[in-house]
């Protein structure tokens, strides 16, 4: 227990990170079991509602309603009620796009570190390629094409894009590894390359995954919400950036309705800040000199 | 100096190809053609259409797209190094080369002044951060700047929209310049396009300034162990001068490195940051592009943007040298 709270004083980014990360997702599961997310669907209440503790919204909106208490869209779909529904599908969207970059970036990141050469030099010229391309261009032409994509698809192309971030990091790592006194150690008790990369260099690379991996979540949901804001997101599934996308549409921001874009952004906002939290805090356990002020 | 010069232009080519064979290569895998859809979405407004097979023929002729692949990626890419890029399908006459000559020069002009004051701003913010001398209250205040630093630039934009255009009605919610100004070198023209740019350019500085200040920090923390920082200190060299040319100086280089390499995804947000502020650049002309189904805008568009970042990315790593004085003895490698 002591462990514990000392660990949390030395990491409260990580940990005020992942608290915020887990409510969001906390929200968007437990949620379906305390509100009926069929009231996201459209028609399920009164138009363009306000929440129910804005007294004055306008003299033509109609009065705050208790079953709606973030009020309604024009189209009358229930804002908690989507909320709910549609932050799980972002984060989804963002876990698998990254898992599969990561994994990819894994793989390409120990191969190049490790064999060097012509093989390195390929994987680094490419992935500095890849990273230069504008990927939401790229994106956008895609999507544009195939139109009604849906959510796993979506995490399949934006995983295309997710893996030179991490295939750099982890080549650096290993590259800086390899010569490291313990690896040398492990070689000449004669283990083979194989054990070296995963019993030796992996490990300590845990920390660096880690914060490659948050990120790179962090980057995919923003990739997926601007396809989702511009129209080209799935359109069946409720998802907060195409809750964005329907309220500028319907120009809510002008006509006042903030609660139609404002909620979507919050849980965004809550998604980013968290997951980001969670990023400089694991690169602080992963380069402790970047912790508090400056010594001497 | 000569195999880093061959190697940087290499590598433009190399990313203008790649980025060109994906968006020529993916949207050919997947099932269907433009030429159908388009039919299709015909036949869902009208409720009909008359000859739809021989549409669907005629269209596909007249865009090649019944020759064999092979021979249509030649011509995509023999059109795209002569710089032409094809008719709009929406606006017919018109030629995708014009309406992006139209729009490019107000995207350029916001990206290359939000990005220039973000990262002078930033790396600034970050320097100071680091560095022992920064006054205690600075260092208090610095980090408030910082606190919209994992917010995508857009969200901020339509909080920006509802606050300052909605609200206060300080800043026009969109547009480029006002109505009946004619563009030229006047001081009204000039006012009424800072006018309009000021909260899409404020967007954008504010949530990507922290990712150059958290990064400048990290760097500056590292010089400051190194021994020729303690030397200089040693020396008697004033503080402001070991900031500047020891700390900074050296802290700078793998910044500038990261914003070459940042250049794609800055160009990405701007596509939103546009469609969010109605700004006629490049990226609302995108929009535009998708919501008419026009498949040889979005194309050429996507393709100048890939050439336009890559372009972005040879200068800076053309310049670098400039900079870092050590990159002329470096044989074999870069970056």
């Amino acid at each position: 227990m002591d462990r514990l709270r000392s660990l949390l004083e030395n990491h409260w980014k990580l940990g005020l990170g992942l608290a915020i990360v887990l409510t969001v997702a906390g929200t968007g599961l437990m949620g379906h079991l305390v509100w009926d997310v069929t009231r996201a669907r459209v028609g399920s209440t009164e138009l363009n509602l306000p929440p129910i503790w804005v007294r004055n919204p306008g003299p033509m909106f109609p009065k705050p309603d208790p079953t709606s208490p973030l009020g309604s869209d024009s189209s009358g779909r229930d804002m908690l009620a989507l909320l709910i529904a549609a932050t799980p599908n972002s984060l989804r969207v963002g876990v698998v796009a990254a898992g599969v970059g990561m994994a990819a970036g894994i793989f390409l990141g120990f191969t190049a570190g490790f064999l060097g050469g012509w093989v390195d030099n390929t994987i680094r010229v490419v992935a500095d390629a890849v990273i230069t391309v504008p990927a939401l261009a790229v994106l956008i032409v895609i999507s544009s094409y195939v139109r009604q994509i849906d959510l796993n698809n979506m995490a399949i192309l934006l995983a295309c894009f997710a893996w030179p971030a991490p295939t750099r990091t982890i080549r650096a790592q290993v590259l800086s590894m390899r010569h490291r006194p313990f690896v040398q150690m492990a070689r000449l008790s004669g283990a083979s390359s194989f054990e070296i990369m995963f019993l030796e260099i992996l490990p300590n690379l845990l920390p660096y995954l880690a914060a490659s991996f948050t990120g790179t979540v962090s980057a995919s949901i923003l990739a997926a919400t601007g396809l989702e804001a511009l129209g080209l997101g799935p359109t069946r599934i409720p998802t907060l950036g195409m809750t964005i996308f329907y309220a500028i549409k319907a120009s809510a921001i002008l006509r006042g309705m903030w609660w139609w874009w404002g909620f979507p952004i919050f849980m965004l906002v809550l998604i980013f800040s968290g997951l980001f939290l969670v990023t400089i805090g694991l690169d602080e356990i992963a380069n402790p000199r970047l912790r508090g002020a400056p010594r001497r | 100096m000569k195999v880093y010069l061959l190697q940087r232009v290499g590598m433009f080519f190399l990313t203008v190809w790649l980025g060109m064979t994906l968006i020529f290569i993916i949207p050919r895998l997947a099932p269907g053609d433009p030429v159908a859809a388009m039919v299709s979405r015909m036949t869902a407004q009208a409720g009909q259409v008359e000859n739809s097979a021989e549409i669907i023929e005629a269209w596909r002729a007249r865009f090649g797209l019944d020759d064999p692949l092979p021979i249509q990626y030649l011509r995509y890419m023999k059109n795209v190094f002569s710089f032409r890029l094809g008719y709009s399908l929406a606006y017919f006459p018109t030629t995708v080369e014009e309406m992006v000559r139209d729009t490019l020069p107000w995207t350029v002009g916001l990206l290359a002044l939000a990005t220039v004051l973000s990262f002078l701003l930033g790396n600034t913010v970050g320097a100071l951060l680091a560095w022992r001398g920064t006054p205690g209250l600075a260092r208090a205040l610095l980090p408030i700047s910082l606190t919209f630093t994992s917010i995508p630039p857009f969200m901020l934009g339509i909080l920006l929209i509802y606050v300052f255009s909605f609200g206060l009605e300080w800043f026009p919610a969109a547009g480029n310049v006002a109505r009946g100004i004619h563009p030229g070198i006047s001081f009204s023209f000039l006012v009424s396009v800072l006018h309009h740019g000021i909260l899409p350019a404020t967007a954008i500085i504010i949530t990507t300034m922290g990712f150059w200040a958290l990064g400048m920090r990290g760097m500056m923390i590292t010089t400051d162990g190194e021994d020729y920082m303690i030397l200089a200190e040693a020396k008697g060299l004033r503080p402001r001068r070991i900031f500047f040319h020891y700390g900074v100086r050296n802290a700078i280089l793998p910044q500038v490195t990261a914003l070459a390499l940042s250049f794609g995804g800055i160009a990405g947000g701007a596509v939103i940051i546009e469609y969010i502020f109605t700004y006629p650049g490049m990226g609302y002309l995108l929009y535009q592009g998708i919501v008419n189904n026009d498949f040889v805008l979005i194309q050429g568009i996507v393709t100048i943007m890939i050439v336009g970042v890559s372009l972005a990315v040879l200068i800076v790593d053309l310049l670098y040298p400039l900079i870092d004085p050590r990159i002329t003895y470096r044989k074999g490698s870069y970056g």
